[in-house]
């Protein structure tokens, strides 16, 4: 049962793991992007946290509402506005409840993947974030999610060539490098799993 | 990496300030904000905003003034500016017209500035754009995000902005953008990779006898390196791709926009046009109109970039000519 206590551990949860894996990150994208995936994620998620600890949220709602408004204006670049967008839809699905059953964070995460593609005009299989989502939302209603899964989906995107974003201009060069959307993405997932969200 | 800097965090900020107050008969800061706005403004007046990640000065605050752009919204260095960041410069430029946004075609732009025009438009405020495109070194938009909006970019904030000062409306704003950026055309060559002060080296190497042909504005890669080579055969290799990507043909009228990267002397900068102009008459097309300098750079890169309008419109060569009242035009 999602609520406004174990999203908030999710959240935080999510943060520290970007925070901690920056250099990483930012060492994916260099070869397909421009190489700030990870410091502009860390940079977004840590005033997340501040923000979360100067304002406390009341609700669930204000739980991501602050992530949103926080990522979309401290992220920048693509990735900023994308995860901002997908927030900001996950909070219309939410509809002002206080506690989502598995199902219905399913659809809101679904909302939110929804959200993302609309944003980027994107699909699956161009080497993004979607990429990442559209499985593990399936794996989540089928009961099939866990940390191993999720590794193979963000591994899965090696071998795509982009189409969309920066590393679309390498063309075949972009094949055998990871999506770094798609492996931030598959940390926000799980420290999902890791947050007592779910069952 | 050697820059006049006092720290690679605060650039934006300490350059906003500097621009603020070298040229304030010009143009003004909007509080705190990464806005860039020009002093005097008509009532009821579309306003042209355009903006994008720090690194090409003199764009885009150089062409914030009467007759162009009514405000600049800077980014990071090579990186968009945020949705909030835009939107304080929607609401600095609109004077109740609604405003006209000029968009480089970037995918952190792109998104960017389309939230900014949602989060406008909730706020009642009426909001256009175009997203420029005329890098033709990239080619397939069908496999990439598609052409790169570069340095003749700074021709459609010109054109539009003297449509704007005319009283256009939002609306012929728009439908003016579209007939202008297909006859846009621009091409790109670096000497030298620009450096990030953030990563502190080079984005790519080139040898010291090597040039890249077909780069972006941002250190993307081109579409070939090659062997350095004389300016007059850098010439014909753009203007060949250039003439066949309309085509042109004899007759033909073109504004010509020879482009410098940030560390290219003028002197540089000149030869080249001087020989492109050579090939232009050679083949019987009209140069109507030609700017050389620095307009849309690379931080420090070396090298240039050229760009064509056709002018298929008479009314382009009027807009151009239109006195404009900015940093760097």
């Amino acid at each position: 049962m999602l609520n406004k206590d174990n999203a908030l551990v999710w959240i935080a949860t999510f943060a520290d793991a970007v925070i901690a894996k920056k250099e990483f990150l930012s060492d994916l994208d260099a070869p397909i992007g421009d190489g700030d995936h990870g410091f502009n994620m860390a940079r977004g998620l840590a005033a997340v946290k501040e923000a979360l600890v100067a304002t406390p949220p009341q609700t669930l709602t204000d739980v991501f509402k602050t992530v949103a408004m926080q990522l979309l204006s401290k992220v920048g670049g693509a990735s900023g506005p994308l995860y901002s967008s997908a927030f900001l839809a996950m909070i219309k699905a939410i509809d002002n409840k206080e506690t989502l059953t598995n199902e219905e964070v399913a659809d809101m995460l679904q909302a939110g993947l929804d959200s993302v593609k609309m944003r980027g005009k994107a699909e699956v299989g161009e080497k993004t974030m979607i990429d990442l989502w559209t499985p593990a939302i399936k794996a989540l209603r089928e009961g099939q999610l866990n940390d191993s899964v999720i590794d193979q989906f963000v591994e899965a995107t090696a071998p795509i060539k982009a189409t969309k974003g920066r590393a679309s201009y390498l063309g075949d060069r972009s094949i055998g490098h990871i999506d770094p959307g798609s492996y931030s993405s598959g940390i926000f997932f799980k420290a999902m799993l890791q947050s007592g969200v779910l069952g | 990496m050697k820059k006049i800097i006092n720290h690679v965090d605060h650039i934006v900020e300490e350059m906003l300030q500097g621009v603020a107050h070298a040229h304030n008969d010009l143009v003004h800061r909007v509080g705190q904000t990464r806005v860039i706005a020009r002093n005097y403004e008509g009532k009821g007046k579309v306003g042209i905003i355009s903006g994008g990640g720090s690194g090409h000065e003199p764009s885009h605050g150089g062409f914030v003034g009467q007759g162009m752009l009514s405000a600049a919204v800077a980014g990071d260095v090579f990186t968009s500016p945020t949705p909030d960041m835009v939107l304080d410069g929607i609401k600095a430029a609109n004077k109740g017209a609604g405003v006209f946004l000029v968009i480089k075609n970037y995918t952190g732009d792109v998104l960017n500035f389309e939230m900014a025009k949602d989060m406008a438009s909730m706020e009642g405020i009426d909001v256009e754009y175009c997203i420029t495109d005329d890098d033709i070194a990239v080619e397939d938009s069908l496999y990439t995000a598609g052409r790169r909006g570069v340095g003749g970019t700074v021709l459609v904030h010109k054109i539009l902005g003297a449509n704007a000062e005319r009283g256009a409306s939002l609306r012929e704003l728009k439908a003016l953008s579209e007939k202008l950026l297909p006859e846009i055309k621009t091409l790109g060559l670096a000497l030298h990779a620009a450096t990030v002060p953030a990563a502190g080296k080079p984005g790519f190497e080139l040898k010291e006898d090597e040039i890249e042909f077909g780069i972006g504005i941002h250190n993307e890669p081109g579409y070939r390196k090659a062997q350095l080579r004389s300016s007059a055969e850098m010439a014909k290799e753009f203007y060949d791709r250039l003439k066949s990507a309309y085509p042109l043909k004899s007759g033909d009228k073109l504004a010509v926009l020879v482009n410098g990267m940030g560390s290219t002397p003028l002197m540089e900068l000149y030869i080249f046009a001087n020989d492109v102009y050579k090939l232009l008459k050679a083949d019987g097309i009209l140069v109507e109109y030609s700017k050389v300098g620095n307009y849309m750079t690379s931080i420090d890169m070396a090298g240039l970039s050229l760009t064509f309008l056709r002018l298929s419109n008479g009314q382009y060569l009027k807009d151009l000519r239109e006195p404009a009242h900015t940093i760097a035009w």
